[in-house]
């Protein structure tokens, strides 16, 4: 395997990708922040809504990880995680507003994002274009 | 929370997102210009650090401490994190670093001020 960010063709965080990689980052910190608060003040509350916090930021984490490290491998995982971030975001944040009671506290995806800037809706779209741009090449 | 740091944190903010977009458009590097309004937003913001955790041991007000502080140290870590994120990014990719660190500390100080206010 190659050290981080030699290999020029995978390298998925230099040039904008370094600043999808720090959106992501902050996303990864601020999610798994949110759900750690979340399951430690009152985890009984609103159990569905924090295991999604949870689950939110650990994609978040992955996301990140993989971009950084990028490579085929790096590459693959990122695509992985934003798709689920993607069908995460837009399944939550409709079920938010079509079932409320399901919804007691909010978490990063509800609403699609919207206590975030709609942030969590735009960064999917964003990933799934930068991984599209740098797909790694084959044979 | 004092309304003044909020109001210097905000006001620091924006004006460094303006020169910040300006930059972008123009596609220039970061120059001293930029460094010298982020530093000056980086001491408001260790200031700010220091200050919210004695107003938390002063205060009688009902806020979730640890919460507070995570906030407090949270905001202080953003801009060096991004300032040094964009050093190998010498383009205007490395501009937008910075700019999304920026909007991150008015995105958390505007967190921070609902929180000291019970209201988070």
């Amino acid at each position: 395997m190659n050290p981080i960010g030699t290999e020029s063709s995978n390298a998925l965080a230099v040039g904008w990708g370094r600043a999808l990689v720090f959106a992501y980052g902050v996303f990864a910190v601020a999610a798994t922040g949110r759900s750690l608060v979340q399951l430690s003040d009152d985890a009984g509350k609103a159990p569905l809504a924090y295991s999604l916090s949870l689950f939110a930021a650990i994609v978040y984490l992955v996301a990140t990880t993989s971009l950084l490290l990028g490579g085929t491998t790096g590459w693959r995982v990122a695509a992985v995680a934003v798709s689920v971030e993607l069908l995460g975001v837009l399944l939550v944040g409709a079920l938010s507003y079509a079932a409320t009671d399901l919804f007691p506290d909010k978490t990063v995806w509800s609403h699609f994002g919207q206590g975030y800037g709609f942030l969590p809706l735009v960064l999917p779209f964003a990933g799934l274009a930068w991984l599209r741009a740098n797909r790694p090449m084959y044979g | 929370m004092s309304p003044w740091v909020l109001g210097a944190v905000l006001l620091l903010c924006g004006l460094t997102v303006i020169v910040l977009v300006v930059h972008l458009v123009r596609d220039r590097a970061a120059e001293d210009g930029m460094f010298v309004l982020l530093g000056v937003t980086e001491l408001v913001l260790l200031g700010q650090l220091v200050g919210g955790c004695i107003a938390l041991g002063n205060t009688e007000r009902d806020l979730d401490g640890t919460l507070f502080v995570s906030y407090l140290v949270g905001i202080a870590l953003a801009l060096p994190i991004g300032a040094f994120w964009s050093l190998a990014e010498r383009s205007r990719a490395g501009t937008a670093v910075v700019l999304l660190a920026v909007l991150t500390v008015a995105a958390l100080e505007v967190r921070l001020d609902a929180i000291w206010a019970g209201t988070a």
